[in-house]
């Protein structure tokens, strides 16, 4: 895996890997089980206390423990953000290089249709899916997906048909080279680079995305615990209980910021006109 | 004799450790006044950094001058070391003193400004002109370098000029102010060879006009041979050797000049051409190509009616024999690439026959393969060795066998690649072992034919002459014919039993390579033979000559009248009546 | 065919794409379209209220029918009535569209006037302590989703200065200029954070890229000074990027709205939407989206044009 440890060198990649890391094994330890209190369980005796060594991050208004509701939270934040992507990004793929490929109507027909899904802004888009399909985790998932598969369609399409031109396509196809061959060996091979770095950079917007939409109270429901969610509550106790605030806040701008740096840093290392300065 | 520039013991280095990772090791040199001086080097000789250090250029381009001087006497006696110089003092140099013209003419000019904007900026910022005053003097600046109708051209932005004008462009901004110094830095390499003797001969006759001194560099020796007063030769950022240019090439002392000068190949007027092969009775052709025509649809207008063709290709015939090579040369846009291409079925005919047989007694699935100009972009990076060699094979579905395994080593150590480099990827080899493994894997299926198109122009000189080498090996072993595309009548006078001269979509003359070369009858293949540049042309100067290439664009339904072509000699035609 | 030409030939054909979507999206909902149309109140109707209801909308005609009726009525204004105002639909989205417009365009200013001086600094300073300093800043605006930095000024406000934005009325710019401005800074800033990250991250590379370019070697052979070759060489070309990110923005703006209206209490289209959303208010979610949806195809056709305007080699070029 030189990859990696490329990763592990490039400055904001080594920082981007360990906070993705961090929160990555919080959630897995979150849905595990292993948060140091249930995460639904409330004590109406220990509401909006501060953190405390036995709350490290305090409690909220129902006495839940804010750093377990943190570990389910992102856990959930994660799920909805990974599916979403990985759905976008194979109906991307598949979309994006069979229009590259076969081009003419076909190339027409999807492009025409993911610029009329581009007209939307991405979180009204959501938003009317969710209208119609009412609020849960999963219809953000379809929601997010659907909104950027338009952008990993693009993604895709551009570079597929550049490399379509590529002498390497050429010379696949005079020996003869079946199309499935040259589009499975010569094109996704090739696209694996800026696809990597595009669903890093789209697991960042999707977090966003997925705490914005609980944060209206269309994403995520209640007892479940979700970024947005806990942001929503905080809203109206910020002054008396300020962690409840801070807590979901920092907690998901480092979210975010992990992926960020770690798509940075991916582009850095993948993209061969970077990769040439770096050398 | 007073001197002009004087540069001595200059290093440069780059990154933020400039000394320890210095690319030019302490060059020295003088230029008299109206003196030109060629560099001569491939690409890494550090030729091009040396050049950017005089104007201090390479400050911007994350290098450094860790020692030396350039000592540079200006237009008003006094003597300034360019090397310490401000740079503010450097930018009333630049562009006043010191003009630049670079490789790339395409790149070089910024897309959204005018080309009037671009040239009037240096009247305005080197003389204070402004409005009108400026405007005039850029449309006689761009009269000054043959540029017809230049009042209006001055309005056009870059992407609408060709390559040619838009040297032409960057030659009236260098010299807009008469500077006492041009550095020219390859400023013909990305040109056709036509084009390349225009801007040559106009840079001849500005350099009489103006008596600017000149720093030339090129990779090309050959091409400063009617141009320079003295020469520099350099290699991996030393210079080898310097001299008088007669001295030089008439009487080099060190290896590399040497090198350079006998092993590269070098236009000698078909006197330097094969005489392995002979077509005779026993002859056994290959390949027959009649009346290939390619043309693409024009389309036009909010339905994208088709409105016109261009006639790419139109009526190109030739056959090839077994062991033979047929060298097609033309200039951009003749159509010398799309013909290559048609062979090969990667873009379709629209009329024509192509009939391609497999060698004698062999099994061979394809029999025409292909090399591809760019050995870079021609093999996938994500793939290792092994498998980029696999390619042809699975493509005509045979398994990849241990017989398959040891036709690719067979091949790797043929065309003189390591055993080892099955498992490796092509970054980890240089340009030329690249193009090498490229002729390993068109191989593969023991073909009859190669196609070659532009093989060995994206090398260097010294790696071509090896390639070419190597080619000519290969095609004695395994009697293979080629068709060998290319602009480059040095290479082909080397490789070409027959040469076929297309312009504009057409073979003109075709013939024996000594035939053509020596004895050329169509005026296109005159004009071409009298641009390339060669060791022999010494002093003698190139014309200017401003004819543009027609346009292949025809409206819908037009047909050329068929070809004539009269006998010029054996096995030589000449295109009549055009 | 010239460019911009192409994209005004392509908006009638993609904005017709879009009607169908919402027209068919709200067909998908749940139930039939009587409960669509009118949401909650529907279940007050008796069937034969119900059954005139289908007759007069027209919903016993075939879907091509019905959808020609809807388009026609959309094209001549008529989105229909709210059911939650009780008004036209296209009333309503007046009404309030001109507050969510001016957060969009002030944040937007907000972030150029911000975003692009500092993308400059730092792509001229590179790897200097100023482009990396730029560059840390920028990485967490990029970070941060706009709500949480809402929250948080909202809560920094609170704690250090006791004091809270306005909120819940509107003051229109033209009633109270500057009260207008003082209300809506926040909400813009809060909204711009993540656009300005994003133009000192655009503005920074792009020109990175060109400071490389050839062009830029040429115009200092001609012995211009630094600053003009920034910004008389440079600088037009770093705008084209720019201005296509300002289009693809403009939707995020009027998309994050919804979010910031709602934090700050901010009586916007966002805010109508969010409401029709939860209200079922169905009429009123398909006119309010679709007219954004438009405004930011309108934004996006300028933006082509400008294009044009900035880059000759569109200007021409058919493709």
């Amino acid at each position: 895996m030189s990859l990696f440890r490329d990763l592990l060198r490039h400055p904001s990649g080594r920082i981007g890997l360990i906070i993705v890391l961090v929160f990555l094994l919080a959630a897995i330890a979150g849905k595990a089980g292993l948060s140091p209190f249930d995460p639904l369980a409330q004590d109406r005796l220990a509401r909006l206390q501060a953190p405390s060594a036995s709350h490290l991050f305090g409690t909220d208004m129902f006495g839940r423990d804010v750093l377990s509701r943190l570990m389910v939270g992102v856990a959930q934040s994660f799920i909805v953000s990974f599916f979403s992507v990985a759905v976008a990004t194979l109906a991307g793929t598949v979309l994006g290089l069979t229009a590259a490929w076969y081009g003419g109507l076909w190339d027409g027909i999807v492009m025409r249709l993911m610029d009329v899904l581009l007209a939307f802004p991405a979180i009204l888009l959501a938003l009317l899916i969710i209208a119609i399909m009412g609020p849960s985790g999963w219809t953000s998932i379809l929601a997010i997906a659907i909104v950027y598969t338009p952008i990993f369609t693009r993604v895709v399409r551009g570079p597929a048909l550049s490399l379509k031109r590529r002498d390497f396509v050429d010379a696949a196809r005079s020996f003869g080279s079946s199309r499935r061959y040259i589009m499975s060996r010569h094109l996704a091979l090739n696209l694996v680079a800026p696809l990597t770095v595009q669903i890093t950079l789209a697991l960042a917007w999707a977090l966003i995305t997925e705490a914005g939409l609980s944060f209206l109270g269309l994403g995520t429901q209640p007892p479940q615990a979700s970024l947005g969610l806990m942001l929503a509550d905080a809203r109206n106790l910020m002054e008396m209980a300020p962690w409840l605030l801070l807590v979901p806040a920092v907690a998901l701008s480092f979210a975010v910021l992990g992926f960020n740096l770690l798509g940075d840093a991916l582009r850095d290392l993948l993209d061969p006109k970077t990769r040439r300065a770096l050398a | 004799m007073s001197s002009l520039l004087s540069v001595r013991d200059l290093k440069v280095g780059f990154g933020p450790r400039p000394e320890s990772n210095e690319v030019v090791h302490g060059v020295s040199f003088d230029l008299a006044p109206g003196e030109t001086l060629a560099i001569v080097g491939e690409s890494g000789s550090g030729k091009s950094v040396t050049s950017m250090a005089v104007n201090r250029l390479i400050d911007f381009g994350g290098g450094r001058i860790t020692s030396g001087s350039t000592a540079f006497t200006r237009a008003d006696g006094s003597t300034i070391d360019l090397a310490r110089a401000e740079e503010r003092q450097l930018e009333g140099i630049r562009g006043r003193e010191i003009g630049m013209i670079f490789q790339e003419p395409m790149t070089s000019l910024n897309p959204v400004l005018s080309i009037g904007t671009q040239i009037e900026e240096v009247f305005r910022i080197q003389f204070a002109m402004s409005g009108a005053e400026a405007k005039t003097a850029a449309r006689e600046a761009l009269e000054r370098v043959r540029i017809p109708d230049a009042a209006r051209r001055l309005t056009y932005a870059p992407h609408q000029l060709s390559g040619g004008m838009l040297q032409r462009v960057m030659i009236a901004i260098a010299l807009a102010s008469n500077p006492r110094l041009l550095i020219a830095d390859e400023p013909t390499t990305a040109l056709d060879v036509t084009i390349q003797a225009q801007i040559m001969g106009l840079l001849s006759e500005m350099k009489r006009e103006t008596g600017t001194g000149m720093i030339f560099i090129t990779h090309d020796i050959g091409l400063v041979a009617g141009f320079a007063d003295r020469v520099m030769v350099m290699q991996q950022g030393e210079v080898v050797e310097q001299g008088m240019l007669d001295a030089v090439l008439d009487n080099p002392q060190h290896d590399y000049t040497k090198h350079l000068l006998n092993a590269v190949p070098h236009f000698s007027d078909g006197r330097s051409v094969r005489h392995d092969m002979q077509r005779d009775e026993g002859s056994r052709k290959v390949l027959e190509v009649e009346d290939l025509t390619v043309r693409f649809p024009v389309r036009a207008g909010l339905l994208k009616r088709q409105t016109g063709n261009v006639h790419a290709v139109e009526g190109v015939g030739f056959d090839l024999m077994q062991g033979e090579t047929l060298g097609i040369v033309g200039e951009s846009g003749s159509g010398k690439s799309t013909t290559a291409r048609a062979i090969l079925d990667l873009v379709r005919p629209t009329k024509g026959r192509i009939r391609a047989e497999g060698l004698a007694g062999a099994v061979s699935d394809k029999p025409v393969q292909m090399v591809f100009q760019n050995p870079n972009a021609s093999l996938n990076p994500r793939l290792t060795v092994k498998q980029l060699l696999a390619e042809p094979l699975i493509a005509v579905r045979r398994r990849i066998d241990a017989e398959a395994v040891s036709r690719m080593e067979m091949l790797l150590d043929r065309v003189g690649l390591p055993a080892d480099s099955l498992a490796r990827y092509p970054h980890e080899f240089s340009g030329g072992q690249r193009q090498r493994l490229c002729i390993a894997r068109a191989l593969m299926l023991n073909p009859s034919i190669l196609v070659l198109d532009e093989a060995v122009s994206a090398l260097d000189v010294s790696v071509q002459a090896k390639v070419l080498d190597l080619l000519i090996d290969l095609q004695n072993e395994f009697g293979l014919a080629y068709l060998f595309v290319t602009h480059d009548m040095a290479v082909v006078e080397r490789i070409a039993h027959r040469i076929a001269v297309v312009y504009a979509g057409q073979i003109v003359e075709i013939g024996p390579t000594s035939e053509v070369l020596a004895n050329p009858r169509h005026d296109y293949t005159r004009q071409l033979i009298k641009a390339v540049p060669s060791l022999d042309r010494r002093h003698s100067d190139y014309g200017i000559d401003l004819t543009e290439i027609p346009s292949l664009v025809r409206p819908m339904g037009w047909e050329p009248d068929a070809p004539r072509y009269e006998s010029a000699g054996e096995g030589h035609l000449v295109r009549a009546g055009a | 065919m010239p460019y911009p030409l192409k994209r005004l030939l392509a908006f009638p054909l993609v904005m017709f794409g879009v009607s169908v979507f919402v027209f068919i999206a709200i067909r998908l909902v749940p139930g039939d379209a009587i409960t669509a149309m009118l949401g909650t109140e529907s279940g007050l109707l008796t069937p034969a209220q119900r059954e005139a209801l289908t007759a007069y909308f027209g919903l016993d005609q075939n879907i091509f029918v019905q959808f020609w009726r809807w388009l026609s009525g959309v094209v001549q204004g008529d989105f229909g009535i709210s059911t939650t105002y009780g008004q036209p639909v296209l009333r309503v989205i007046f009404d309030h569209f001109s507050l969510t417009l001016e957060l969009a365009v002030l944040s937007m200013l907000l972030s150029l006037v911000i975003g692009l001086p500092a993308g400059i600094y730092a792509a001229t300073h590179k790897d200097r302590p100023g482009d990396l300093a730029v560059r840390v800043v920028a990485m967490l605006g990029q970070s941060t989703p706009g709500f949480v930095v809402g929250l948080l000024l909202i809560f920094s406000l609170s704690v250090f200065f006791g004091v809270l934005p306005q909120m819940g009325s509107f003051v229109p710019f033209w009633q109270d200029p500057l009260g207008n401005l003082s209300q809506m800074i926040l909400p813009a800033l809060t909204l711009g954070t993540a656009f300005a990250a994003a133009v000192i991250r655009v503005s920074r590379s792009a020109m990175l890229d060109i400071l490389s370019e050839d062009y830029v070697r040429t115009a200092r052979s001609k012995g211009l000074s630094r600053r003009r070759v920034i910004w008389r060489h440079a600088l037009p070309n770093a705008l084209i990027p720019l201005v296509t990110l300002s289009g693809v923005e403009f939707g995020y703006l009027l998309g994050g709205a919804v979010l910031v209206e709602q934090i700050f209490a901010l009586p916007g289209l966002g805010r109508v939407v969010l409401d029709a959303i939860q209200q079922r208010d169905y009429a009123l979610v398909q006119g309010t989206i679709l007219f954004i949806a438009f405004n930011f195809m309108v934004v996006n056709l300028l933006v082509d044009l400008a294009y044009a305007a900035l880059d000759p080699r569109i200007r021409f070029e058919t493709k």
